[in-house]
């Protein structure tokens, strides 16, 4: 009942102008030895290609994790080398699993240790939605107790599908506006999930 | 507690236990279970285990979905050898519903169940080396791994959370890309299982870390009700697939490797001789499938068309066929009264399956009987008078997958 | 299967009489049933006795069958005999308004946390239990879940509409 194979069937040959891109510099007016470019720009290019991710693993999610930290998907070329275990020295929560009920002020005491400037990626459908544990003992998605930035469908959701959550994130962070975490709009979201 | 002649106040700091709470969020990927520990500097008095942390409540899921609607959820419990529980639980419907299965699933269900024993087994020896500073073992064997991923995709489609088969067989038969991968894995792979063992089994600093951390007694370990690589590695040959054969085990040959004190050594020592029976295991089946010819070849699932979706051809043209693929998909194909106990050997032990039917179209009720839960009881005994770094080897030496404690 | 099922049931009506009944043979695994203030009594012959000899608890769970008056909740032991490689299955029912069992902690070590967690999920009272707690469930629940009045989801939801569900 196997249908022959149709992708793939001409497979390229592995050529080094494809293993390698430089970060642009960003927009900005040069010269001889200076360079002025806007100061967001600069901290955004410098943060997003330095991430520390903090890998909140509970389940199933958590070993296609351990997947893409390792060397076939490699996140540490993204920058995320040093995966921090300890939420007062990392930028990144990376979710990834079911959270229940138990777990939601566990969570959410790991967020309020976070630093500010903070993201927060959801991955895999539990950790967006409650995912197919539509039951009394699991948390129908962790944006009921912090703000989330980046949802990663899937369950779980392949390697590919989790690096491509991490540069959504690593654009969100390359074009935050340097006011943003004081401004009003950012302290009413905040206070919506009752964080001061 | 001091062993020195030194003469302390009775409220002297040096006297009173700290507590510390290593907490559900672990360093390293371990899963989430909570163990308040009481230390007397860097020994360990005394443990209490918290577990609960990602309850998703399966048991009640299940009395809600017919058949085949559990089968992803059975994914869920032991999420590194999903497989083995899938497999698990069609063994346990077809032993409820009385059909049997060709000798050629049989094979196919065994080189399935046991390329997922040994991605189990993996990443649990790999993590101890990673909990005890050997990271690069872990990522030599990631790579073998991601081939045993691949293997999944071809036969399911999917990587992790396999769903794989149904009741009576498999989805599709294998295709010849599925198989030139397993014949790749079967070259490849005994070198990768080589490196790791010689980066880690004669290893000094290994040995002296692992040796002697966290023993149990074979008769502890029977009253705790350990099964798996845990129990064997104290010294009972204990294997289900020995014991009460399922799908075919009793035509391979393989031996029950077994240890003697229990401890972390050994656990590291069963599982990895375990890695090489599968081995052995899964090319006696692939020699096996290769002996069937011509329409035999063909076959990968039991003629069951009442349980088993039939083909499209027949949906699309047969009345019969499009009645039965109507009733499998809504599920209301009704299972006979009765209740049944299968268990299957999984990564971490006996995982049985209780089901309770009364003639409905969902389960009355259903237990998963999950090794981890039971033999994580063991724990505070296990790690008494341990220090701290054994006991945080002890507790990924035993292969605590928090799915299936439930936890 | 090196015990026979009539073997077992011969000795079990041998030493304990008519306090032993419902035997049955469901698919190769003998099952019986006994009152529950004889559960430990049977567990314990079972476990001495030299020709049975059921020293390994595979599995402790209860049922919740709410239309059988004063037997609603079935606790079910499943025992093995590693040596023989023979499994038995013992249950003893208790009404749901006195839930009360004695437990099975001080013969088997693995029924402790199987009991809570039989108690977290149905009410079963295991009396003599050291630690009898919630251990799955969140500590401050006041209800037992998977009796089967109540509902698998939480009716607190705000962002599932049951309605779509097929269960409005």
């Amino acid at each position: 009942m196997s249908r022959p194979v149709r992708f793939n069937i001409h497979p390229k040959e592995a050529q080094i102008a494809d293993s390698i891109t430089y970060v642009n510099a960003p927009e900005g007016y040069g010269g001889e030895g200076f360079f002025t470019t806007k100061l967001s720009d600069v901290v955004g290019l410098a943060r997003k290609n330095s991430l520390w991710p903090m890998p909140y693993a509970t389940s199933c999610c958590g070993i296609e994790f351990m997947a893409t930290a390792a060397s076939h998907y490699d996140l540490s070329r993204f920058g995320a080398e040093r995966m921090s275990h300890s939420p007062r020295q990392c930028d990144l929560l990376m979710v990834m699993g079911t959270i229940a009920k138990k777990m939601g002020p566990v969570l959410r005491q790991v967020y309020l240790q976070m630093a500010e400037p903070r993201w927060v990626m959801a991955v895999g459908a539990c950790a967006s939605s409650g995912g197919i544990f539509d039951t009394y003992s699991v948390l129908q998605g962790i944006d009921q107790v912090i703000p989330v930035d980046v949802y990663v469908p899937g369950c779980p959701p392949r390697p590919e599908a989790i690096l491509d959550g991490f540069m959504k994130i690593q654009e969100l962070v390359g074009q935050e506006s340097i006011r943003r975490r004081n401004s009003d709009h950012y302290k009413a979201l905040l206070n919506g999930y009752g964080i001061q | 507690m001091s062993d020195h002649n030194i003469t302390l106040a009775e409220d002297a700091i040096e006297r009173k236990t700290t507590t510390i709470n290593l907490g559900p969020t672990h360093p390293a990927t371990h899963g989430v279970f909570q163990n308040i520990m009481e230390l007397d500097g860097e020994r360990v008095v005394s443990s209490e285990q918290t577990v609960g942390y990602i309850h998703r409540a399966f048991e009640k899921l299940a009395e809600r979905r017919p058949l085949y609607q559990v089968t992803p959820i059975t994914d869920r419990l032991n999420y590194c050898s999903s497989p083995i529980n899938n497999m698990g639980w069609h063994l346990t419907c077809e032993k409820l519903l009385g059909v049997q299965t060709p000798k050629r699933v049989d094979y196919l269900r065994v080189i399935i169940m046991e390329l997922a024993r040994i991605a189990d087994h993996l990443i649990c020896n790999s993590i101890v080396g990673v909990d005890s500073g050997a990271f690069t073992g872990f990522l030599y064997v990631m790579q073998y791994r991601e081939l045993i991923y691949e293997i999944y995709e071809e036969v399911c489609g999917s990587r992790l959370t396999t769903n794989i088969g149904r009741i009576g067989g498999f989805e599709r038969n294998f295709s010849n890309t599925a198989f030139t991968k397993l014949e790749k894995f079967l070259k490849e792979y005994p070198v990768a299982l080589g490196e790791l063992e010689s980066l880690l089994t004669r290893n000094r600093i290994f040995m002296e870390r692992t040796i002697g951390g966290g023993p149990i007694s074979a008769e502890r370990a029977l009253n705790y009700g350990f099964t798996g690589p845990n129990l064997r590695a104290a010294g009972v040959d204990y294997d289900v697939r020995v014991h009460t054969p399922y799908s075919s085990y009793q035509d391979f040959e393989f031996d029950i490797p077994v240890g003697k004190t229990g401890d972390n050594y050994d656990r590291f020592l069963v599982r990895n001789a375990e890695m090489w029976q599968s081995m052995r295991i899964i090319q006696q089946a692939y020699n096996k499938i290769q002996e069937f010819k011509g329409t035999e070849a063909e076959v990968y699932h039991a003629d069951v068309p009442e349980y088993y979706l039939p083909k499209k051809e027949d949906v699309y043209t047969k009345m019969e066929a499009l009645i039965w693929h109507f009733k499998i998909i809504m599920g209301e194909v009704d299972m006979p009264k009765g209740e049944v106990y299968q268990a299957v050997e999984g990564g971490n032990g006996e995982l049985g399956f209780y089901l309770i039917s009364d003639g409905g179209r969902t389960p009355f009720r259903l237990h998963f009987r999950r090794p981890c839960f039971i033999y994580y009881q063991a724990y505070p005994e296990l790690v008494k008078d341990s220090m701290l770094s054994d006991a945080i080897l002890t507790m990924s030496s035993l292969n605590l997958i928090a799915g299936e404690l439930d936890a | 299967m090196a015990i026979s099922n009539e073997y077992i049931q011969q000795k079990l009506t041998e030493k304990f009489g008519d306090q032993v009944f419902n035997f049955e043979e469901t698919y190769g695994m003998l099952s019986f049933e006994a009152p529950k203030d004889f559960n430990l009594k049977v567990m314990q012959y079972l476990y001495d006795e030299p020709s049975l000899g059921f020293q390994f608890l595979t599995d402790l769970c209860a049922v919740n069958y709410p239309d059988d008056a004063g037997r609603e909740l079935a606790v079910v032991y499943h025992l093995h005999n590693l040596v023989e490689n023979t499994r038995i299955r013992f249950k003893v029912f208790t009404s749901i308004a006195t839930p009360d069992v004695f437990t099975a902690s001080q013969l088997f070590s693995s029924a402790n946390w199987m009991e809570r967690e039989t108690y977290d999920f149905f009410g079963v009272n295991f009396v003599g239990h050291p630690n009898l707690k919630r251990i799955l469930n969140v500590d401050e629940m006041d209800y037992f879940p998977l009796r089967k009045e109540y509902p698998l989801e939480d009716q607190t939801r705000i962002d599932k509409d049951d309605e779509m569900f097929g269960r409005g």
